[in-house]
This record gives C-alpha cells, structure tokens and sequence, in this order.
C-alpha cells in the first residue's frame, strides 16, 4: 500500500507481481438520473413552447357597393358586453335606449362576467320558448370594443365566450351612446 | 420437508441498458428541439384557456405590439423567399440571390419596403436592436401591410397550393383600434378567419 508498484521484482521478495483486479463494471446511477433529469427538461420545455391559438371568424364583409342590410335580431336574446377604457366593462340587455336589464358594472373574472354568460345561457332559451320552438333561441352575446379598451380585454372576453361555449357571438363596432356609458 | 432457500439477489442492477436508453432519448429531444429566435420586440401574448396550438404550416404571423408597430413574418423559407420576389416586382426592386438568401432566415421583419435592403443587409444582432425595425406602414396613405399580405398569399398558393393562414399576435396592452385595424386590413382581402395568438392561463 501507498507505494507504486513500478513492475521490476527485482531482489525483495522475489515473490509474484499480482495485478490488482479491477472491477469492471462502472456505477451507472448518477449518470442516468441526469440523464433522465436532462430529457424531462427538453420534453416539457418543446410541447411548451408552442403558442396557443384562438379562432376567430368574423363575417364576410361584403360588397362595398351595395347598401348594408341591417339584420334585426330580438331583444331578449341580445347581451351587450361594452369594454371601457381603464379594464372596465359594462353589460345590457335588449337595446341601449330601452334595456331589458341593466346597463350594470362587470368586472372581467370568474364571479361575474362567467356567471353572468353562464346564467343567460340558460335563461335566454328560457324566456324565448315558443310553441313553435320549444327548446326557444339561443343567446346572442354582441361585443363592442371602446377606442381605449385593449387587445387583452379582448381576449379575455373572448375567452369567456369559449368557456361559456355561446355559440352566436360578434365583435362589432361601438356606437356613440355605448360610449357615453363611459363618461364623456 | 425440503427446506426453502432464500436466493440471495444482487443488490446492484445493471445500469447499462438503461443509461443507453436515457441518452438515446436525450439525443432526440436535443436534435428536435427547435431555438427559440430571437424576437423583434417582447411580445406578452394575453392568456386564454383555448388548448389549440398554432398550426406550425401555411402560417403568416403579424405581430402588433411596442404602440401599433406591426411585424410581419412568414413560418416557411421558401414562400418568404417568392413572397420577397413578388413585393420586388411590386415596387420595382430587385434582390440578389445573397438577398433573398438571407432573408428566407428571417423568422419576421418590420420595416418599409425601401429600408428592406438595409435591413437585410445587417446581421441579426443588429437586426434585433432597439428602433432599428419601426414597423411596416399600414394606414391609408402607404398601405404597405395590405401589399405583403396580398404578396404572402400568392406566393403560398404558388409554392404549396394551399391557403395562407393568418395569426395575429398582439400585445396584451396594445389598444383595440390598433388590433381592429389590421383586422380590416385582412378583410379587406377576404380572409376572414384568422388566429389569434394566446398564452397558457394556469387555471
């Protein structure tokens, strides 16, 4: 021990040179913890990095030659979702001047906004049943965007549409009178 | 009665195949896994809980954050190649073969058409300075966004005979006109379906 055995036997002992036996397998543990720890890494961060999408279909334009042709649709089935400046939003139903309800403050989370859809939803086909449709007609929820409101609040509210899964909604232009709810 | 024996088991397993196993996996994941590039300007996609993912072909990109600038990018090199070729001849221009080269790895750009020469002739940590790209014109006067889309389109159809599709990918803070202005602008061109481009809300 602690002395190099530089191979010449030579005088000494005389005795035999043993070479010392190795063990010929390597410990391997470690290496494949960081092994398995590295793939964990590259597998979460690639199906992480892929962005997100939201559909979005807005109507067809149309011919700008020939007169728009209003399409009117019921009262009782129009929610209007007004976004504000400063992440404010309000809501009515029905028609500005007349409302059925409201208009009435929201705030763009689960408690309100969602409960909101998730409750017209149900009391929109509700209120419309006909003897002609007994299941009634669907919601039709008509967001305007304000000129101050921004792209998240958009998406928020769209957000809500998916989760909601309202099946008729449109981003159309704001009026005057939506935006007088705002102050000035 | 026979008496039962206890096998004594090695403690220590065999490590090998296991080891050859991780790496080879390792290996893949590291060959596949695409860099992220560097972007123009930060982007903070708003949050949604859609778990579509963005198709990853026939994809043009405008980004619209940093106050209405406008970014525009095609996902595949060969359409930005022709896509370049068709706004040359748009605007009389003309692009080498080292030109077009260099900006087929372009991931997006967002320059008027007259600094494009300049721009491509930067490297692409230049390139990715602050106020170097100011964003592609695209009010009424100079509608220059209209003129790339139509150019995108085209050279899509051509080169892989399908539809373009179109994402945009706006700022959580960019205002609503902004938005609603490129939106337009695709409409106006019939291209009335597009993607808009979220983050993962943890929810």
């Amino acid at each position: 021990m602690a002395q190099l055995d530089t191979g010449d036997s030579k005088g000494g002992k005389g005795g035999k040179v043993r070479s010392k036996k190795q063990n010929s397998s390597v410990d391997l543990t470690a290496m494949v913890d960081l092994a398995f720890l590295l793939i964990t890494f590259f597998m979460l961060t690639t199906s992480l990095s892929k962005p997100q999408s939201m559909d979005l279909a807005m109507p067809d334009k149309g011919d700008k030659n020939k007169p728009e042709e209003d399409i009117l649709i019921s009262e009782e089935r129009t929610l209007n979702l007004v976004l504000g400046p400063k992440d404010e939003l309000k809501y009515y139903m029905g028609q500005l001047a007349s409302p059925k309800e409201g208009p009435k403050d929201l705030t763009y989370t689960k408690e309100s906004l969602r409960k909101l859809i998730l409750d017209k939803i149900q009391s929109v086909p509700l209120a419309t049943r006909t003897a002609a449709k007994p299941n009634g007609e669907p919601l039709i929820v008509l967001i305007k965007a304000s000129k101050e409101s921004t792209y998240k609040n958009l998406v928020d509210v769209l957000d809500e549409m998916a989760i909601g899964k309202v099946k008729v909604y449109a981003i159309v232009d704001i009026t005057k009178e939506d935006n007088q709810l705002f102050g000035e | 009665m026979a008496k039962v024996k206890m096998s004594k088991k090695a403690t220590a397993v065999d490590m090998t195949a296991m080891c050859d196993v991780a790496f080879l996996l390792l290996t893949f994941f590291i060959l596949t896994a695409t860099a992220k590039q560097p972007e123009i300007v930060p982007v903070e996609t708003p949050a949604s809980t859609v778990q579509v993912k963005l198709p990853d072909t026939d994809l043009a990109i405008i980004t619209i954050a940093d106050g209405g600038k406008v970014f525009f990018g095609v996902k595949a090199a060969d359409v930005r190649i022709k896509t370049l070729e068709l706004i040359g001849e748009e605007y009389n221009l003309s692009f080498t073969d080292e030109e077009k080269k260099r900006f087929s790895l372009m991931e997006e750009f967002g320059v008027p058409v007259n600094q494009l020469n300049g721009l491509i002739k930067l490297s692409s940590t230049d390139r990715n300075k602050e106020g170097v790209q100011t964003g592609i014109p695209h009010d009424s006067l100079d509608n220059q966004l209209t003129v790339w889309v139509k150019a995108a389109r085209n050279a899509n159809a051509e080169v892989n005979e399908k539809q373009l599709n179109f994402a945009i990918k706006g700022d959580a803070k960019e205002q609503y006109p902004e938005i609603k202005k490129i939106i337009d602008i695709l409409q106006d061109q019939k291209v009335n379906k597009f993607n808009l481009v979220t983050g993962l809300r943890g929810e």
